[in-house]
């Protein structure tokens, strides 16, 4: 580990301000978490993060913690809204990556003999793999209309149902979206990707719940034991990659007029009340929504692909939404700093938000339990729903952890792997697995990724969100 | 010239460290490193061509430049580059023939989807003995 982290209780580690750090880093993890050089990289990241002008209160990292570009990926920063920076490398490339889960009326038992079926079925129908089109042709005025509309666009088109925009963060669409902003190369990449769930660590995957931690919550989010589930892991798609890219090129230019070393140029930011700053924020809030319409869409889709499979009518599979959570963005909040309320830019990279019982963001169903947090596992484990807490207000800007976090390299899984025939492994484990990559079953084999469990126990017991169920995989479907 | 270039293996992510003996060289072998990542080159003609043109304030901005531009060809276009002639090159500005072929799904293998090009740890240096450069991709 890392000498010079100082420990501040079972769960927290405090980075001590050095050199150009404007505030100290903070990590959660446990100790052996923070074990081994891997760590070193992104702790050099967290600090060179508390060195952006206007950051407040502390570099935080969750405990998923590991390297991206820029900002570590498990990353959070707030920077003051009147003079702090906006950096699309503490959004990363794809914006507004996030998490979609669906409950419905079944039990295991009742799918289980037609689940090689199902999964197949979702395989046909849900385009996925690298570059994936799908049957959604949109023009670009069409395309301009889905940024600016997020999921309301796809409701619109009969693709969803009213009630989805209240269970989704911020309703599906970002305000202040402005097409304007956008390259016509973005664009052009959104015209054919709408409805597509992509490559790499994008997935669907019908799930059982497994266990429930907290009955009362779990009831209000519409979970019970044996439970038929799905989950949705998906983004942006090459619109969203390509608006970071643009953004990265203009202000990587910008920064240098601002008089700042950056310690990285991945760091490449404006100050959000400036006219590059302004610029990236309503791009980025386009990418955005285009993810909540890409969510909303391939929902709907799956929800299709059941009604066929299964043969029966939307109430008897009961597919409803529990909620759908975004873990790569940027966006403006409230939060109390110092006992006084200020307005704020988050940027949560790889971090989802936790929001707290009782916050106006959530609608009037989770009131009393505070925003599921939807947490995704490797294919071979586990997934979690967990619910947002008042802590997490006061110690994260209301963030908590996002996934499990990668520990082989694409290259070092693909040789653990070299041999072993992964899906008959998963498939021994009554898991279904389906995919498009030469390569992507072993690159994302259970191995290459830390054990959620420990990253959700963390969270947890740190307080800054609470575990209200568990989910295990049935059946897996990957780009 | 012994090696072209040669994979770096990270956690979250793919780089690459591209040799050449001049800068030219160097900057035919990272577009065309990049490719040997995206697809099987053995089975690409170069049937067509096009130009392409890319600025940049230093080397290493000119690489990231010439990388997301030949890229683009992929991500945006659906082509995929056999060959590279570069007709000039500076520091700050690069012109180029692209010779490649339309991506055609039942011909084609696609083998890594490559987000981005990043400036992380970018490093483009040149010394008697040659030109060395390194590029970290987002994938």
């Amino acid at each position: 580990m890392t000498t010079n982290l100082k420990k501040i209780d079972k769960y927290r580690w405090e980075l001590p301000r050095t050199g150009a750090m404007r505030v100290p880093g903070i990590i959660y993890a446990t100790e052996s978490m923070l074990a081994g050089s891997s760590q070193n990289e992104p702790l050099k990241q967290v600090a060179n993060v508390a060195t952006l002008p206007g950051i407040l209160k502390a570099s935080l990292a969750m405990p998923d913690m590991h390297w991206g570009y820029g900002f570590p990926i498990g990353g959070v920063a707030a920077f003051d809204w009147e003079s702090g920076v906006i950096s699309p490398g503490g959004v990363g490339y794809d914006i507004n990556c996030g998490v979609r889960l669906a409950t419905t009326s079944l039990v295991e038992n009742e799918i289980r003999p037609r689940l090689k079926e199902l999964v197949d079925a979702l395989f046909r129908d849900i385009p996925s793999g690298i570059g994936s089109t799908g049957p959604i042709k949109l023009s670009i005025p069409e395309v301009k209309k889905v940024l600016q509309g997020g999921s309301r666009w796809a409701v619109s088109q009969g693709l969803g149902i009213t009630s989805d925009l209240d269970f989704t963060e911020e309703g599906g669409c970002m305000e202040n979206a402005d097409p304007d902003t956008v390259s016509p190369r973005a664009l052009e990449r959104g015209k054919n990707q709408l409805g597509t769930l992509g490559s790499g660590n994008h997935f669907l995957e019908i799930g059982v719940v497994e266990t429930i931690y907290e009955p009362e919550a779990a009831s209000v989010f519409g979970l019970f034991e044996g439970q038929v589930t799905l989950m949705l892991h998906s983004g942006s798609r090459g619109l969203g990659y390509q608006i970071c890219d643009d953004s990265l090129a203009f202000m990587s230019k910008h920064v240098k007029k601002l008089g700042f070393d950056l310690p990285d140029r991945q760091l490449a930011c404006a100050m959000i009340q400036s006219k590059e700053g302004t610029r990236y924020h309503n791009a980025m809030a386009c990418a955005a929504n285009y993810a909540w319409a890409n969510r909303q869409v391939l929902m709907h889709r799956s929800r299709d692909v059941f009604l066929n499979v299964l043969g029966m009518g939307p109430r008897d599979l009961g597919m409803n939404l529990v909620y759908d959570v975004c873990h790569n963005i940027a966006k403006k909040e409230t939060h109390v700093i110092d006992g006084k309320k200020q307005t704020v830019c988050v940027h949560r990279k790889g971090a989802t938000r936790s929001f707290p019982p009782g916050h106006p963001a959530l609608c009037a169903e989770y009131q009393h339990t505070g925003q599921p947090v939807i947490i995704p596992g490797d294919m071979g484990t586990a997934s979690y729903v967990l619910a947002g807490t008042q802590k997490a207000m006061e110690e994260t800007f209301g963030s908590t952890c996002h996934g499990a976090g990668r520990v082989l390299s694409r290259k070092a899984a693909k040789k653990a792997s070299k041999g072993r025939a992964i899906h008959r492994e998963l498939e021994d484990k009554g898991i279904l697995v389906r995919w498009t990559g030469r390569s992507t079953l072993s690159e994302e084999m259970p191995e290459a990724y830390k054990d959620v469990s420990q990253v959700v126990e963390v969270v947890h017991e740190a307080g800054i969100s609470k575990k209200v169920a568990r989910l295990r995989p049935i059946g897996v479907v990957k780009g | 010239m012994s090696k072209k270039y040669k994979f770096i293996d990270h956690t979250a992510d793919f780089g690459m460290q591209v040799f050449g003996s001049d800068s030219q060289e160097l900057f035919t072998n990272a577009a065309l490193a990049l490719f040997d990542v995206i697809t099987e080159m053995d089975v690409l003609k170069g049937l067509d061509s096009c130009n392409i043109t890319v600025s940049g304030e230093d080397w290493p901005d000119l690489m990231i430049n010439w990388l997301r531009e030949v890229l683009y060809l992929w991500n945006g276009k659906e082509m995929l580059v056999k060959s590279v002639q570069i007709l000039s090159l500076s520091e700050n500005k690069i012109s180029a023939k692209i010779y490649f072929d339309a991506y055609k799904p039942d011909r084609h293998i696609i083998n890594t989807e490559i987000k981005a090009v990043t400036y992380h740890q970018i490093q483009v240096k040149s010394s008697p003995s040659g030109w060395k450069a390194q590029i970290i991709f987002d994938i």
